[in-house]
Parts: C-alpha cells; sequence; structure tokens
C-alpha cells in the first residue's frame, strides 16, 4: 500500500518545487511531535505580543512631552552605604534567568538519556531560578512603589515611563511565573514516570518555553533599562 | 529513540468514545461537535448584530420616526453591529465553525491533534460572547465609540458606555483573543502534522488551505489587538497615558498627558487589515471547493491559487495605515501604503479569473450552493474593485468619511463572506446531517439575498459620491446633499429590512430539512474530497472507523476521460491517465 502512495506523490525534483515538496509531504511537515510543533507556532505568536509591548513603548517614548527618567539611576541599588551602583539588581536578574536556561538545556539531555532524576531536579533548579528572579521582581516593584513610581505618573519625569515599567516587566513575570509553575508540574510529572511511554520531548517543550520566556527578557532588558 | 508519525502508527488502541449524553454535547471533544457549538453561538450573535444594523437602518431611512432611538443607541449599535459582524461572527464561524468540522475531515485525520484545548477554546470563545452580551445589560449600555475604537473618544466621558462598556468590550476582546489562539494553534498543528498518508500540503483542497493560511495570520495578528486592548484598558482604569494626549473633556482638563492616540491606530489595524483577510481566505477556499465540485471540473491553477493565498497572508501585514491615510501620515508613507495595497490586488484578481476560468466550459449544476458561490464571485468583484479606488490615497481622502466606504467593506468582507457561509452550509449540511435541505427555499433564499444586497449596497455608492458622511446618527439638511437622498436613504431600508427578513427562509430550510429533507447518502453531490468519503454520515466519533484513509490523488480530479464516473475521489488508488497536481509543472520523473 505505501508503495502506491509513494509512487502516487512522485520522485523527488531538483530546485524550487523540489524545496516545495519537501515542505508539503504527506503525513507531516516537521518530524516533531505535535506539542513541540504547537509550541513552537505559539511563541512564534507570543513574539507578537512582546514586540507590540516594546514597539508600543518605544513610541510612547518618543511622543510623551517630558523627559524619560533615567534608568540607571532610577535602578541604582548601594549596599551597606556605598555609592549606588547603577543596574547591579538589573544585571544580578539577568544573570539568574540566562543561568537558569543552562540548567534547562542539561534537563533536557538528561530527559532524553531517561535519567528521570536528574531531569527532574535539574527543571526544580531552574524553577527555582525563575522564582528568584520573580522574587527580585517583587522587590524592585516595591522599592519603586516606595519612591512614588505609579502607573499613572513618577517623581522624575514623563508619567509612561512607569506605565510602561509596571506593564512590560509584569506581563514578562507573568510569563515567568507561569513557567515555574509549568516547570515544577512536568518536573512531578517525570519523577512519577508519566513519559515512560511517549518520550521526554515534553522536556524540551518546556525548555522551549522557558528560553523563550529568557530571551524576551534580554531585549527588554536592552530597550528598556540599558536604552 | 526514533518519533513515528500518527499516520503510520497502529490503530488497533481503543478509541475512548463519549458516553454520557454531556462528554458527548456539552463538554465534547470533538471536533465536529465543537464546530456545531461555534457555528450556533456565532450565528446567534450574528443575529443580534442583523437586529442591530436593522435599528440603524430605521433610523436613517426614517429619521424623526422612532422615539426608541436616540444618539446614543444609534452609535452603541453601530459599535456592536461593527465589532460583532467582524469577529464575533465571522472569524468564528470561518475558523471555529468550519476550521473545526472541515480540517480533520479533509486531511484525513481523527480529529484536532488536541482535543481538550479545542473544547476549552470553545468555551472561552462562548464566555467572551457572554461578556460582550452582557455589556447590553450594564450602565451606560454597551461602548457607542465605533467598532475601531479610536482614543481618545473611546474613554473620555460623553462617548455613550464609557462607564463600563468600554471595559466589557476590551475584556471580552481578550477572551476572544485567548480563545482563539487555543483554536489556532490547534488548527494550524493539525494541518501540518496529521496529513494522511499520500495528503501532501500540495493535494490539500483549498478550504484547507484557505483556513489555514488565515490562522496564521489570526495568530500573529491578534497579538497586536491584545496589546492594545490591555494598554486601553491601563488607560481607562489606572490612569496611565498610553493613548491618551493632555485633553480636555465637558470643559475640564483630564489627568491624561502624553500619549499618542496614532499609536492605538497602528496596533488596531496591524490586527484589522490581516482581519480582512483572516475573514476572506476561508472564504475564498470554501468557495473553491463548491465551485469546483459543481462545475465538475478541477479547480483552474490549483497551485497559482495557493500561493495567491500565501501571497496575500504576508501581504496583508503590510497595508495596514491605508486605514489612516486621513489620520495624517508622512507622504511618503502613503505612497508605501497605496503601492503594496494595490499590489494586493493581483493574487486576488488571479483568484477571481481561476475562479471564472472554473466554471468555463464546466458542467454547471444551479443548485443552491452553487447559486450563492456564483453570487460570491459577483459581489466580491464589485466590493474589490471599490477597494482599487480607495487604496489611492487621493481618491480615498473625500470618500473616507462616506458611505462609499460603507458599501466597499459591506461589499467585500461583508456580503461576499456571508454568500460564502450560505454556499458552504448548504453544501455540507448533507454532511453534517444526513439530509439534503430543501432546494426550492434554498434558491428563493439566494435571489432575495443576493438581489437584496445590491439594492441595498449599489445605491450606497451613490450616496457617497454625492458626499454623505457615514457614521451620522441624522443627516440633517445640508447645501450639497439632495432632498433626493433620503428618498434613496429609504429604499435602502426597505430593501435591508426585506433581506433580514428573508433570512427566515434560510433557518426554517436548516430545521425543516434536519427531520424532513431527503436522506442524502454519504456523497451527494458527486465530490472528491475526503470528507466525503468517510464510512458513517454524519461521521462518528473517530471519524474513519477501523482504518484511516489514504489518498492517492489531489483534490480536483473531475470529469477525467476515460474513467466511468465524472469524479474520482482522492483515496481512490490508480493512475488513470489523469492529470495530477504535479503535471502542469515539467516533472520528468512522474509517471516513471
Amino acid at each position: 500500500m505505501s508503495e502506491n502512495v509513494a509512487s502516487s506523490i512522485g520522485a523527488p525534483r531538483p530546485g524550487l518545487p523540489g524545496l516545495v515538496d519537501d515542505w508539503s509531504t504527506d503525513k507531516q511537515t516537521y518530524h516533531v511531535p505535535w506539542g513541540k510543533a504547537m509550541m513552537w507556532i505559539f511563541l512564534v505568536s507570543d513574539t507578537f505580543i512582546f514586540s507590540c509591548f516594546l514597539i508600543g513603548y518605544m513610541t510612547v517614548r518618543m511622543t510623551t512631552t517630558e523627559p524619560w527618567p533615567l534608568p540607571s539611576e532610577v535602578f541604582a541599588l548601594s549596599f551597606f552605604g556605598s555609592d549606588p551602583i547603577p543596574l547591579i539588581l538589573i544585571a544580578i536578574m539577568t544573570f539568574i534567568l540566562i543561568t537558569s536556561s543552562g540548567t534547562m538545556a542539561l534537563a533536557v539531555n538528561y530527559g532524553y538519556r531517561k535519567d528521570k532524576k536528574m531531569a527532574a531536579i535539574l527543571m526544580l533548579v531552574t524553577a527555582a531560578f525563575g522564582a528568584s528572579f520573580v522574587g527580585m521582581q517583587v522587590f524592585e516593584w516595591s522599592k519603586l512603589i516606595e519612591e512614588g513610581v505609579r502607573p499613572w505618573g513618577n517623581p522624575w519625569g514623563a508619567p509612561q515611563f512607569g506605565s510602561v515599567f509596571f506593564m512590560v516587566t509584569g506581563f514578562h513575570g507573568l510569563h515567568v511565573t507561569a513557567g515555574v509553575i509549568y516547570l515544577c508540574i512536568v518536573a512531578r510529572k517525570v519523577l512519577r514516570g508519566d513519559y515512560d511511554k511517549k518520550g521526554y520531548e515534553i522536556v524540551e517543550i518546556t525548555g522551549l518555553y522557558w528560553h523563550f520566556v529568557d530571551l524576551v527578557w534580554v531585549f527588554i532588558f536592552a530597550f528598556f533599562y540599558l536604552w | 529513540m526514533a518519533y513515528v508519525p500518527l499516520a503510520d502508527q497502529d490503530h488497533d488502541q481503543e478509541h475512548h468514545d463519549p458516553h454520557t449524553f454531556i462528554t458527548k454535547y456539552v463538554w465534547s471533544q470533538d471536533h465536529k461537535v465543537i464546530a456545531i457549538q461555534y457555528a450556533g453561538t456565532a450565528i446567534f450573535v450574528g443575529l443580534v448584530a442583523l437586529g442591530l444594523s436593522a435599528m440603524m437602518r430605521l433610523q436613517l431611512g426614517f429619521p424623526d420616526t422612532f422615539s426608541l432611538i436616540d444618539p446614543s443607541s444609534y452609535y452603541q449599535a453601530v459599535t456592536m453591529h461593527g465589532m460583532i459582524m467582524v469577529v464575533y461572527l465571522l472569524t468564528a464561524l470561518f475558523m471555529g465553525g468550519f476550521g473545526n468540522y472541515l480540517i480533520p475531515l479533509m486531511c484525513g485525520a481523527r480529529d484536532m491533534v488536541f482535543p481538550y484545548l479545542n473544547m476549552l477554546s470553545f468555551w472561552f470563545y462562548l464566555l467572551s460572547v457572554l461578556i460582550l452580551l452582557s455589556s447590553f445589560f450594564v450602565t451606560g449600555g454597551p461602548t457607542g465609540a465605533g467598532w475601531t475604537l479610536y482614543p481618545p473618544q473611546t474613554i473620555t466621558p460623553g462617548t455613550p458606555g464609557h462607564e463600563t462598556g468600554i471595559l466589557l468590550m476590551l475584556i471580552s476582546l481578550a477572551v476572544f483573543i485567548v480563545a482563539f489562539t487555543m483554536g489556532g494553534l490547534n488548527y494550524i498543528t493539525t494541518v501540518l502534522q496529521y496529513r494522511t498518508r499520500g495528503l501532501t500540503m500540495m493535494r490539500l483542497p483549498l478550504t484547507v488551505w484557505g483556513i489555514f493560511t488565515a490562522t496564521a495570520l489570526a495568530l500573529f495578528a491578534f497579538p497586536a489587538l491584545l496589546v492594545s486592548a490591555i494598554m486601553m484598558t491601563f488607560d481607562l482604569l489606572l490612569g496611565t497615558s498610553f493613548f491618551m494626549p493632555a485633553i480636555m473633556a465637558a470643559g475640564e482638563q483630564l489627568d491624561y498627558n502624553g500619549g499618542s492616540p496614532i499609536l492605538f491606530q497602528h496596533l488596531f489595524w496591524f490586527f484589522g487589515h490581516p482581519e480582512v483577510y483572516i475573514v476572506a481566505l476561508p472564504a475564498f477556499g470554501l468557495v473553491s471547493d463548491v465551485l469546483s465540485t459543481h462545475a465538475r471540473k478541477n479547480i483552474f491553477g490549483y497551485r497559482m491559487m495557493v500561493w495567491a493565498i500565501i501571497a496575500i497572508g504576508g501581504l496583508s501585514f503590510v497595508v495596514w495605515a491605508h486605514h489612516m491615510y486621513v489620520s495624517g501620515m508622512n507622504p511618503y508613507f502613503g505612497f508605501f501604503f497605496a503601492t503594496t495595497t494595490l499590489i494586493i490586488a493581483v493574487p486576488t484578481a488571479l483568484k477571481v479569473y481561476n475562479w471564472v476560468l472554473t466554471l468555463w466550459e464546466g458542467d454547471i449544476r444551479l443548485n443552491t450552493p452553487m447559486l450563492f458561490a456564483i453570487g460570491f464571485v459577483f459581489t466580491f468583484i464589485h466590493g474589490g474593485l471599490t477597494g482599487l479606488f480607495l487604496g489611492n490615497v487621493v481618491i480615498d481622502l473625500p470618500l473616507s468619511d462616506t458611505y462609499f466606504v460603507v458599501a466597499h467593506f459591506h461589499m467585500v468582507m461583508g456580503v461576499s463572506p456571508v454568500l460564502v457561509v450560505f454556499a458552504a452550509i448548504y453544501h455540507w449540511y448533507p454532511k453534517m446531517t444526513g439530509k439534503m435541505m430543501n432546494e426550492t427555499l434554498g434558491k428563493m433564499h439566494f435571489w432575495c439575498t443576493f438581489l437584496g444586497t445590491y439594492a441595498i449596497y449599489l445605491p450606497m455608492h451613490y450616496l457617497g459620491f454625492l458626499g454623505v458622511p457615514r457614521r451620522y446618527y441624522a443627516m440633517g439638511s445640508t447645501d450639497f446633499i439632495p432632498e433626493s437622498a433620503q428618498a434613496l436613504n429609504a429604499n435602502i431600508t426597505l430593501a435591508a429590512l426585506f433581506v433580514a427578513v428573508t433570512q427566515i427562509l434560510f433557518f426554517i430550510n436548516v430545521f425543516w430539512s434536519l427531520k424532513n429533507g431527503k436522506p442524502s447518502g454519504g456523497n451527494p453531490w458527486g465530490a472528491t474530497t475526503l470528507e466525503w468519503q468517510t464510512p458513517d454520515t454524519p461521521p462518528k466519533h473517530g471519524n474513519w472507523g477501523h482504518d484511516l484513509p489514504v489518498v492517492h490523488r489531489w483534490a480536483y480530479d473531475y470529469s477525467v476521460p476515460g474513467y466511468p464516473q465524472d469524479f474520482i475521489p482522492q483515496n481512490v488508488a490508480g493512475d488513470f491517465g489523469v492529470s495530477d497536481d504535479h503535471d502542469h509543472d515539467d516533472a520528468p520523473a512522474k509517471h516513471a
């Protein structure tokens, strides 16, 4: 039966038509499980959401009539009476998040080796990094709120500074929080052996989401904090 | 571990058929039931929106007659009519309704890839509809800001519904987007990853191509609407100034400063223009299949039809600012967007030519679905041609705020897709129910609807040329609009009411045929595509019985010379010396 099908599809053709044939082969376009294909498509869609947020932020930064507060001064912290170090907390948060991408990648590797224990532990470590990131974000929010930053205004200049800060970091923080929960659920199921039959792609799918959240943070860091 | 595609896996495992009434018809995960739930809900809100349009027409045709309709309720009707028709009816009906029903069947799949997510998608959609409808019952009523929801007037006091209606609208849109994302991911993944053996993408019926591409557009366009809805909600509730400039309202300075109303327009239309094609592309696909089946001819230029769908989809993301010519923009931008807009006419015209050439010398059966499909070609050409007028900056500026625009977009994305909806329902109803619909009623319904829409929208073009402004509650008396315009308006209203009432014929037909229709059998139209080859009609849970179908040919083998029937279903094996999808390129290795 399958030979029959193959002959009706025809032999591979050279050049552009061959490329089209490859992409449109029968059964499936990508040799990956459904969940992974769907996660990729979701992430592309989510990219559009964050792009719209960032483009919207840049536009209001240009249109607002008051000067934009200096991020390096706003996001400075002093330790034990030292001079304020600009962006130190943000630097630590960024470092933590990027490190968590590393542990996630290790978890994926152990997952494919069917080392359930190590995969789950590394996922939980990743989740812990994520949770500490959110914790530091809470600290940053409460510090700024104490200093008088509100969605509708702040002591230093353009009111949109606060609006954008709370909206963009909040939306990203929600993504991280969701990721932490997602990681914990999958780690538990990995430990229980739920995926012995289906295979451990799920760890990689979770990883895709997590790396995406990290990547988005890099852009927020560059466009909001460094600019 | 090697990953085995589903089509190659064993299918001996049990299918967990739903047993109770609740799991079968309410919390159903079956794509066919979800499709009907989606379609039913969409048509229900569509009827609400139809009622609102009747209210608008009564006011416009006979001003000062109905004390019930005051300016506020008129604007609320305009807003809700537009938003419901575009998003909650057409988008939901094409994707959630036809997409859900036809994608798995046409792909030879048992269901969507994630049935549970698919079920959630419907319930979120229903929730968004309920939130939207609840705005009719809150203080101040639904928002009256116009369906485009332009700030600042959306938020400022004086706009009807600025108290709660606008908030409910924004929340409802956000919930709708969540619902759509869950469904859309399913549709795309199903088309990409769950096709049966032998079914290459280039053998898919155009219906699947249209819905697939439109879903991709929606997944990339709705984020802009979501973001603008979130930002506007913050402007509304938290007093941020994303979209709100410093502004006076009712003699008072509002607490806003430095926002950009134009930013909202950009975000909205970055969603809004692809949205036009989100509605149009599924219609293109469905109508291609209906035309080809009832003309007993293969669709003309299948590959070019596919590329045209993709090209239109891609181009639709770079034309959005043609909705904003009157907002004021750099002339070079206007030039750019006018150019891209007119380029879209090329693949679109290609599709129209191919539809006409499909009919050329066909063995045309003028039954109800075919009439609606041909009617679509007419209305779409008319709406498309006026689009060329409006795509040019210099012609758009004087016409933009007149009834010409109303006529244009109602022709091209109101009437045209709705005619396809009817064509598709008359066409696939036998598969969904196992009964034929009544032809006489169907034809009456067609002629009333088709001629009626021309009676409504052709005069509107003329009103537009006269300069009659759109979105006005009452025209009053002006120098440049002759008295006779009002007579025309009254006639349009009569035609509109007539068309609205005749839709009853359709509903009578749907419900009457459910019981009394002739049994249709599995393939009443002699169609080639997989959904007509199911072992049961209507298809049972799991669609295909024990074995998935295997596809041996493209979707359009009609009237093949030398074959006893005038159609060869996609799952029939054998080489009958027939044209296959590759034959019109130079493929020497093909039959080797």
